[in-house]
């Protein structure tokens, strides 16, 4: 038996009324709110960061034998993505990575892969759409990642599941297309009925339960309508029914399954059963039981607690320039070197790990030095991982004149508990409100794209948000 | 450390300096070609005298065939450097230990920089390839830095801060103003310069010097030769170059209030030249004031105020023309510009007219020597590159009398 044995989830700081979309176009948008990735997040980043969660609360101890990473938005084509998540998650180099990439399907697909290896599935997902259009609002920006692993160690067991697989022409989208299209909806729900229905009674009949025994079920997919229809006629308890996050996160893509199961488990009590049901081409019903281990490994601040930390004041063009939509007048400074592959791999520990060298005087240097600064000493170093090391601002500028997407730039000195000193850009933050003495954690972030690399590091943010990958 | 100087073993004879600013019209072989020649001609000798060259540019230039080539240079040597802000000193600084060691007679210094043909705002840096993880700060952004930090520690309130950054601002554009060869030469007001639109920190467009094109250069030879071309050579008293480990980004016990390299090279080049009172014993200094804040640290840093106590003197006008110790009499980097490598030479060219009595409108009274009369005889020359906690700093001290 396996299941899952620990979770993460990372929902970004900023979120879009949905009524600001029409105020600007005089059409689209809805109520409510959904969340947008910073415009220094990419589906990478963004499962970095709930990767880091979802390790920080598995067994001590535990690495991966493998990441398998999911999106419908890859940062790369024709290179792997879940290196870079291996990198900053300091994996042995006999772990594996691999990608399941483009559709809402292949988050099934990285959750099996991890589920065969006892594993770490990341699912991320960066939706848009044509401005003023249903994809653009209905959708949202998160990832999640879930420990697979044995029975043994699982907070909820998998007891069964069943795939109604079918080829037909919903949604697609041709590759370097910025947006998909979809066929008339009445036509989805009628492909999906079927699918949901055998899809589920399978997955019952496969553990022995019947649908009125289920505790919690998620619903969710891409095609509304026949969401919502299905929920209605699998005919689950009305208390079982799970809320979507349509109002405040919007549909998150190949994250969201996993996303709505990260909340169910914020609040499942043991014994509780939970279907997942995903119509995606086809329905896959996942069955869940939760086990007794489950209050010992919940992240100190649930999904909706996260949720409730963000900002929900950004604007439709910050969501529009920050997506690439809206291509605004750059200042007049030369625009960033791309990031030199040599370098950066000889770097790789520092770059996607933060990674700092302690001296044998306990002095840490940031980036890491070979040659001590107090005694000169060479190669007498350790490396020390800063990633999940919490740290206070000395001192910070707000420089107007630098090059970024969402100007002005917050630079930062930050001074990190246990020692090291370290000069870096703050992120999620108003820069009006910074203070000398602010708190800070660190998070991995894409700083920038030049001539198509993309170049990852990492930046501080306030501590003031809910949901810090380290904290226990 | 063993840094023994060569005080007075070597002279300058003859300097010239182009206008500094925006120059469409000229580039940087023609600023070359124009420095070159006023230099030359005011320590009355031809090009073919000089026996060796320091060209300083930092990104206008590589190779001795910068200046080689515009200047058809026969077959002698030509040596390019570059050392961030302090390039212009450093060449000066080469082209000395040349001349003293007696390798060669007659040497020139030069430096030039054509910062506007790149077309961007503010300062551009290339960098060699790298990995991307290297802060994306702009200097105003680095520098400012410092104007917190300085509050902080002595218990100045930002308002008042502000006051005496834009009172330095002030000083250099008034010094500007009365200086032909400056960039920008109308006084500005001090409201104009408080309410300049924000750049990084606390500091507005006045608080930074501008980016500018411009060429200066010095004809240098042993002191004991001195006086077959000049009746007033200046004598270079101290040359001191300090490279940081740069330690103070990644040091939490650094805190923004001073540049120790500065402290180090100022401290070198007082033992060099016999200097225990600067205060006392300067008629002027040249300052790197990049930005307002890295003046007020200077003050500091270099000994001419107490530590604390440099904003109240510059309050007081201690620093002004009219002052006790002039700083940046010819309007400094933020009104005569800072083109790179011309910086230093441009400011050993305004103690070359000071010190023998030639700075016209901008001349301090009480500097010693001119008509027989007593006074003091001695300025200095300060660069700097780089950022707070990691720089390079240059300190000169010339002098218009031996011993």
């Amino acid at each position: 038996m396996s299941g899952i044995v620990s979770y993460g989830a990372h929902v970004p700081y900023w979120r879009l009324q949905r009524t600001a979309i029409a105020a600007a176009l005089g059409s689209g948008g809805g109520k409510g709110t959904r969340s947008v990735a910073s415009y220094d997040e990419d589906t990478t980043s963004m499962g970095v960061e709930a990767a880091r969660r979802a390790l920080a609360w598995a067994p001590d101890g535990f690495v991966p034998p493998i990441v398998a990473f999911a999106t419908t938005a890859p940062a790369y084509l024709d290179k792997t993505n879940a290196t870079a998540i291996h990198a900053a998650l300091a994996l042995p180099s006999s772990s594996a990575a691999v990608d399941s990439i483009g559709s809402v399907r292949s988050a099934a697909g990285a959750m099996m892969i991890a589920g065969l290896r006892g594993g770490l599935a990341v699912m991320s997902d960066i939706r848009t759409g044509l401005p003023g259009g249903s994809d653009e609002s209905a959708g949202g920006d998160a990832a999640v990642a879930l420990v697979m692993g044995d029975g043994d160690d699982a907070i909820a067991l998998d007891i069964g599941g069943a795939d109604a697989t079918a080829e037909f022409v919903d949604r697609w989208r041709v590759p370097g297309e910025s947006a998909s299209k979809q066929w008339e909806e009445r036509f989805g729900e009628h492909a999906y009925l079927p699918l949901v229905e055998q899809s589920v009674t399978d997955a019952l009949k496969s553990a022995g339960l019947t649908i009125t025994e289920i505790d919690h079920l998620i619903v969710t997919g891409l095609h509304t309508r026949a969401v919502a229809a299905a929920r209605r006629v699998i005919g689950a308890r009305p208390d079982a029914i799970v809320d979507d996050l349509a109002g405040t996160v919007g549909n998150s893509g190949a994250a969201h399954a996993a996303l709505l199961l990260c909340d169910v488990l914020d609040r499942a009590a043991p014994g509780d059963t939970i279907a997942v049901v995903t119509l995606a081409d086809g329905c896959n019903t996942w069955l869940l039981r939760v086990t007794d281990r489950i209050g010992a490994r919940r992240p100190a601040h649930t999904v909706r607690e996260m949720i409730a930390a963000t900002n929900d004041g950004l604007a439709y063009a910050s969501y529009l320039t920050w997506r690439g939509l809206l291509r605004r007048e750059p200042p007049r400074r030369p625009e960033p070197d791309r990031p030199a592959s040599p370098p950066s791999m000889r770097s790789n520990a520092w770059k996607y790990g933060l990674f700092g060298s302690r001296d044998e005087a306990g002095f840490v240097h940031l980036p890491p030095a070979r040659v001590s600064m107090e005694s000169g000493a060479i190669d007498r170093m350790e490396l020390v991982c800063m990633a999940d090391v919490r740290a206070t601002i000395a001192t910070f500028t707000v420089d107007r004149l630098a090059f970024s997407l969402s100007p002005p730039v917050v630079a930062a000195v930050i001074d990190f508990d246990g020692g090291g000193r370290f000069q870096c850009e703050l992120t999620d933050v108003d820069p009006a409100a910074v203070q000398i003495g602010d708190r800070v954690e660190m998070t991995f972030r894409r700083l920038y794209t030049q001539d198509g690399i993309h170049d990852y590091f990492w930046k501080a943010r306030p501590l003031t948000r809910g949901a810090s990958p380290g904290e226990h | 450390m063993a840094s023994h100087g060569i005080r007075d073993q070597v002279a300058i004879i003859g300097m010239g300096c182009t206008k500094f600013g925006e120059h469409w019209d000229k580039g940087t072989d023609d600023m070359l070609i124009e420095s070159s020649q006023a230099a030359l001609a005011d320590a009355g000798i031809t090009l073919d005298d000089v026996d060796a060259f320091w060209l300083g540019t930092m990104g206008s230039g590589l190779s001795g065939l910068t200046l080689s080539r515009p200047l058809k240079i026969q077959h002698k040597p030509v040596t390019h450097v570059e050392n961030f802000c302090a390039t212009g000193s450093e060449a000066f600084r080469n082209a000395c230990y040349a001349v003293a060691c007696g390798a060669y007679d007659i040497a020139m210094a030069i430096g030039v920089e054509k910062l506007k043909d790149s077309g961007y705002s503010g300062l551009v840096v290339g960098s060699p390839a790298n990995d991307g993880t290297s802060a994306t700060v702009t200097a105003p952004a680095s520098f400012s830095l410092l104007a917190p930090a300085y509050a902080k520690k002595y218990g100045v309130d930002a308002q008042e801060l502000k006051d005496v950054l834009t009172r330095i601002a002030w000083k250099n554009h008034r010094n500007g103003a009365l200086n032909p060869r400056a960039q920008f030469r109308k006084e500005v007001s001090m409201e104009t310069i408080a309410c300049s639109p924000i750049v990084a920190g606390q500091l507005g467009i006045f608080d930074c010097s501008g980016v500018s094109d411009g060429s200066a250069a010095a004809i240098i030879v042993r002191a004991e030769d001195a006086h077959k071309y000049c009746d007033n050579p200046l004598y270079v008293k101290a040359l001191s170059f300090v490279a940081g480990p740069a330690s103070g980004p990644i040091d939490p016990s650094y805190d923004y209030t001073s540049f120790e390299e500065v402290v180090h090279s100022a401290a070198d080049a007082y033992a060099q030249a016999g200097i225990t009172d600067p205060r006392a014993e300067l008629a002027m200094a040249e300052v790197h004031d990049c930005f307002t804040p890295t003046e007020l640290v200077l003050m500091e840093d270099l000994g001419f105020a107490e530590r604390g106590m440099g904003w109240k003197e510059v309050l007081a006008g201690t620093f002004d023309l009219d002052g006790e110790l002039p700083v940046n009499p010819d309007g400094g980097l933020k009104s005569f510009g800072h083109p790179i490598g011309a910086s230093g030479l441009r400011m050993l060219f305004e103690c070359w007219l000071q010190l023998r009595g030639l700075a016209g409108d901008r001349q301090i009274a009480g500097i010693g020597g001119i008509g027989g009369s007593a006074g003091k005889t001695k300025a200095l020359t300060h660069n700097l590159g780089g950022g707070p906690g990691a720089c390079v700093s240059f300190v000169s001290v010339v002098g218009s009398e031996l011993g």
